[in-house]
């Protein structure tokens, strides 16, 4: 194996934030991909696997950079499926369970009116890798916002029923939101480096996205300024990770190595 | 079920193709989610370059059993088939 002690801190910094990225969009991308079968319409189905199998392309390019950075002569195969909870970076949103397909469409709403305008920012990193994921992620991500958006607001507007899971969904997500645009010292090298944008700048961008298709579904945006943290760094991931991990793993965990 | 979402027939046209083709149909609550739908159904493999959708209930159609007088007189006219004439290279396709 080959030591880390060469590796400079920026160098560091780039890879955990790639890893980042790539874990967002494995994590989501396996959380669409549970609906797979069970969508409440056939076309909802497929559109939601749709945007797994996007996710999923987009974790193959994050991850593959990841694992050129880290160096350690391992696979995006084995970042992703030979890892522990603790050594996961992504968003605790994005691990949350899917409940309904309300709650399921309120997470990707709230994390596509983040993506579009992060990808958009990273389109102009100076890392070159990373702008050119940038620009073939944030084509998807247009879509998938279009789409996300569509639903919490049809939803939100809807029935009495479809109101009050709509409601109750994002009271539930609210509180995890907010980590999307927790700052650490990653996020702060990445920006010096110009790699990543300030996510001060997301924020706003975000908020305006997502407090006008709120207002349009009728939906009240929670007064609650909580914040779970504990996902981007790794630190504190909740149950789920764990449960949902073992069921995504457990055929390369039982058999490494094995392919189609 | 009343509260089903209308059908919808999807209509797609091809990267080489000259006209929209009907390829199937879907059901969608208003148009612009059959829009979608017909995306994320009908284009999964880069089909299509323009979709079109339309209403099942707007399209009216022949009735098959009217299939006789509807196309008989049509069908003792050989040389309304352009099968007599040879048609130059250049002119591609018709």
């Amino acid at each position: 194996m080959i030591t880390h002690s060469n590796q400079t801190a920026d160098s560091r910094h780039l890879l955990e934030f790639v890893l980042r990225q790539g874990d967002n969009a494995l994590v989501l991308g396996h959380r669409m991909s549970e609906w797979c079968g069970t969508g409440p319409a056939l076309e909802e189905d497929i559109a939601l696997a749709n945007t797994a199998l996007d996710l999923i392309g987009q974790t193959q390019m994050w991850l593959a950079y990841a694992a050129e950075l880290e160096g350690r002569d391992r696979s995006a195969n084995d970042l992703a499926f030979m890892r522990d909870a603790t050594d996961f970076r992504n968003l605790l949103l994005l691990e949350q369970p899917n409940r309904d397909f309300g709650h399921t469409m309120m997470r990707q709403f709230l994390f596509d009116a983040y993506q579009v305008p992060f990808l958009q920012a990273l389109e102009s990193s100076a890392d070159q890798r990373v702008a050119d994921i940038a620009a073939k992620s944030g084509r998807e991500a247009r879509y998938h916002l279009e789409r996300s958006s569509d639903i919490v607001i049809a939803l939100g507007d809807g029935t009495e029923e479809s109101h009050r899971r709509m409601q109750d969904a994002l009271d539930r997500l609210w509180s995890y939101a907010g980590e999307m645009f927790v700052t650490d010292e990653t996020d702060i090298a990445m920006h010096n480096a110009a790699i990543a944008p300030d996510l001060k700048l997301i924020h706003a961008q975000w908020n305006d996205t997502v407090q006008a298709r709120l207002n349009k579904a009728t939906l009240a945006v929670p007064d609650s300024t909580f914040v779970h943290k504990g996902g981007k760094n790794g630190v504190r991931h909740e149950e789920h990770l764990g449960h949902m991990l073992a069921t995504m793993q457990v055929l390369q965990r039982s058999y490494p190595n094995s392919v189609w | 079920m009343a509260n089903e979402w209308p059908l919808w027939e999807v209509f797609i046209r091809g990267q080489h193709g000259m006209s929209h083709r009907h390829v199937g149909s879907l059901h969608a609550p208003d148009e612009k989610m059959a829009m979608n739908n017909a995306r994320d159904v009908y284009t999964r493999r880069n089909e299509g370059v323009s979709i079109w959708v339309v209403q099942a209930k707007d399209i009216t159609a022949s009735d098959p059993s009217e299939k006789g007088p509807m196309y008989e007189p049509s069908e003792s006219k050989v040389y309304r088939h352009p099968t007599f004439y040879d048609i130059p290279d250049e002119a591609g396709p018709m």
